[in-house]
This record gives structure tokens, sequence and C-alpha cells, in this order.
């Protein structure tokens, strides 16, 4: 598995990056329980595809891997990856698993 | 006027740019002073203002690496015209499957790759322009090219909803949509075909790549900042 450490400092500069384009009431917190989607967000649509844009730049940046987040698994899962922060780092590591292991 | 090269100056890419209004394009925005990039499959010179890559733009991985380059060369992409494309006339009951499967590879897919990447960049910025290309055959429901005026319609709704997806992100998306122009395009049609076709538009004489610049000028143009998901027809089809 990728080092989870860097990985979760991807996340949050993505997460940074988000924030400065958010007004103050509604942005993320730094947390893995902050949520993204669904009760307890107040993100707008285009802002969660902002941040899984970031996400997809940082974690090339940090790794050099090149995922594509939403995709058809993430899209139609059960569990859904944009839930949490917490849940998006958790796919994401999952992401980078199966492109090193390939 | 031929600007000196600043970083101040706008970074415009054009697909398809080796030849026919392409190659016209790359001219007319190197003299309007744009820092011009184009792709095609083939080697192209490049000169003063204007870098060329050796891009299909049907291969995702190589258009990510282009806008790419042109982040880290230019840190901007303010302008995509998304020209490239094919023609395949035939009966719709001698076509190909691998030709009409090749036409809207090229013609759909190539069009929305290349948005979607050009896309990440211009919001970085807040600020682009692009402009697809569709065709009066979709209009003119023109028999023989059922499948490339498929393609083309759907480059119309794609520009419709790409607007309204990207209008968040200061980018706005609008079609061009050329009559018959002397280009390699039509290079099969035979003329009779043609000057029937060209007797159904309003103005009935053949098209001239200017007559697309000033369309895309107009579109691009920062005035234009509250015309996006929309479709110009030329020749008053």
């Amino acid at each position: 598995m990728p080092d989870q450490e860097r990985l979760t400092q991807a996340i949050y500069a993505a997460v940074d990056e988000l924030n400065e384009q958010l007004p103050k009431g509604v942005r993320v917190a730094k947390s893995l329980d902050s949520p993204l989607y669904g009760p307890g967000s107040n993100l707008e649509s285009i802002d969660l595809v902002n941040l899984i844009i970031e996400v997809e730049e940082k974690v090339k940046e940090a790794f050099g891997v090149s995922i594509t987040i939403a995709d058809d698994r993430a899209m139609s899962s059960q569990n859904s990856p944009f839930v949490t922060v917490g849940a998006l780092t958790n796919y994401v590591s999952g992401l980078i698993h199966d492109y090193e292991s390939n | 006027m031929i600007m000196n090269q600043t970083n101040q100056q706008p970074v415009l890419l054009v697909t398809g740019a080796r030849k026919g209004i392409g190659e016209y394009l790359v001219t007319h925005y190197v003299q309007r002073g744009y820092r011009v990039v184009g792709c095609s499959r083939k080697a192209a010179a490049e000169r003063d203002g204007y870098r060329h890559f050796c891009v299909d733009v049907t291969d995702e991985d190589a258009v990510k690496q282009m806008l790419g380059t042109i982040a880290e060369e230019y840190g901007r992409l303010d302008v995509l015209i998304n020209n490239a494309g094919i023609a395949s006339m035939n009966s719709l009951l001698l076509t190909p499957t691998d030709t009409a499967r090749t036409i809207f590879e090229t013609n759909f897919m190539g069009t929305f790759i290349a948005c979607r990447e050009a896309a990440r960049l211009m919001k970085k910025h807040s600020f682009g322009r692009i402009v697809n290309f569709a065709t009066v055959a979709s209009a003119l429901k023109l028999e023989g090219e059922a499948v490339y005026a498929s393609s083309k319609a759907a480059i119309v709704t794609f520009t419709e909803i790409a607007a309204r997806e990207l209008a968040p992100l200061g980018i706005t998306v609008n079609a061009v949509a050329p009559t018959p122009i002397e280009t390699d395009l039509i290079r099969s049609v035979g003329a009779e075909k043609i000057e029937r076709l060209i007797q159904r538009q309003a103005i009935k004489r053949i098209g001239e790549i200017r007559d697309v610049a000033n369309v895309i000028d107009f579109f691009i143009r920062p005035e234009s900042d509250f015309v996006t998901g929309q479709v110009i027809f030329l020749g008053g089809v």
C-alpha cells in the first residue's frame, strides 16, 4: 500500500486548494471525518468535482501516478468513496495500490 | 501585427493544426498576438509564436501529456479550438464498422478528451474559451454523411451541456458549423453534390476559411463572456 502519511498530506493539500475557492462557512476541515457528500456536507457538486481534480493532481505530484477517481467503480459503489475525506483517502489508496501492482 | 512574445499573452491550442482550416488558424492567431500551440498526427514546421506537438487527439495519454507540457511551459491555456476532424462519405449500407468507429473516435472522443483536459487547466485562471466544430451536414440531413453528421450532431449536444457545466468556472463553450470549404475534408465529394449543397444555403457560395475564423474571433474575444452553448451555422443554414 502507498505511504499513508504522504497520501493524507496530498489529500489535505487538495482540500487546501479547494478551501481557497470556498467561502468561510462551507470550507472543509482537514480531518478524515469531514463530510464531503450527503448529510453534513455544505459542498456543491461543482466543489466536489474541483476537489477530485485537485486530488488527482496532488497524487500525481506526490506519487507520480495518474489515477482516475470518478470511474464506474466509484460511481456505482454501495459505499461511496465521496462521503468523507477518510473514505476518499481509502479509495485513492486502493487506486494507487492497483496502479503500482500493474 | 505580430507582437513580441510575453508571458502575458494568451495561449491558444488548435487541434488538427497541420493543414486546412487548422493551418490557417495557426497563422491567423499568431498574427493576432497569441502564443499558439497546435497538434496533429504528423509533424509540422514550428516558427516564432508557434509550437507543434505530434499528438493524435484520440490518444488520451498523449493529450494529457501535451496539456501537462502547456501547463509547465506556459502556465495557462486561454483558448482551445477543437478543429481536428475526419469525414468519410459513403452510403450507410456500405459503411464499414471500423470507419464509423474511427470517425466517432476522432470527431467526438477527440473533442471530449481535449475539452476535459483543457478545462482542467483553464479553470486555474477562471477563464477559458472552447470552440468546437459542428457541420451544416447535420442540419441539412445530408445523404451519404450519416456517420459523419451524427458524430458532429453529438458535438452540438456536447457543446450545449459542456457550456452549462463549465460556466461556473469562467469557461465558455461554443461551436461553429461550417459549410463546405475547399479543404481535404471534401476532396472526395463530387462537384455536383457540393453545388447542390450550396443551393440549400441561404447565401449560395462555397465557404472560405476566413468565414470560420470570423466566428471563432467572435467566440473567443473577452467581450463574449456572456456567449456560451451556441452553435453558429455558416451560410444561413
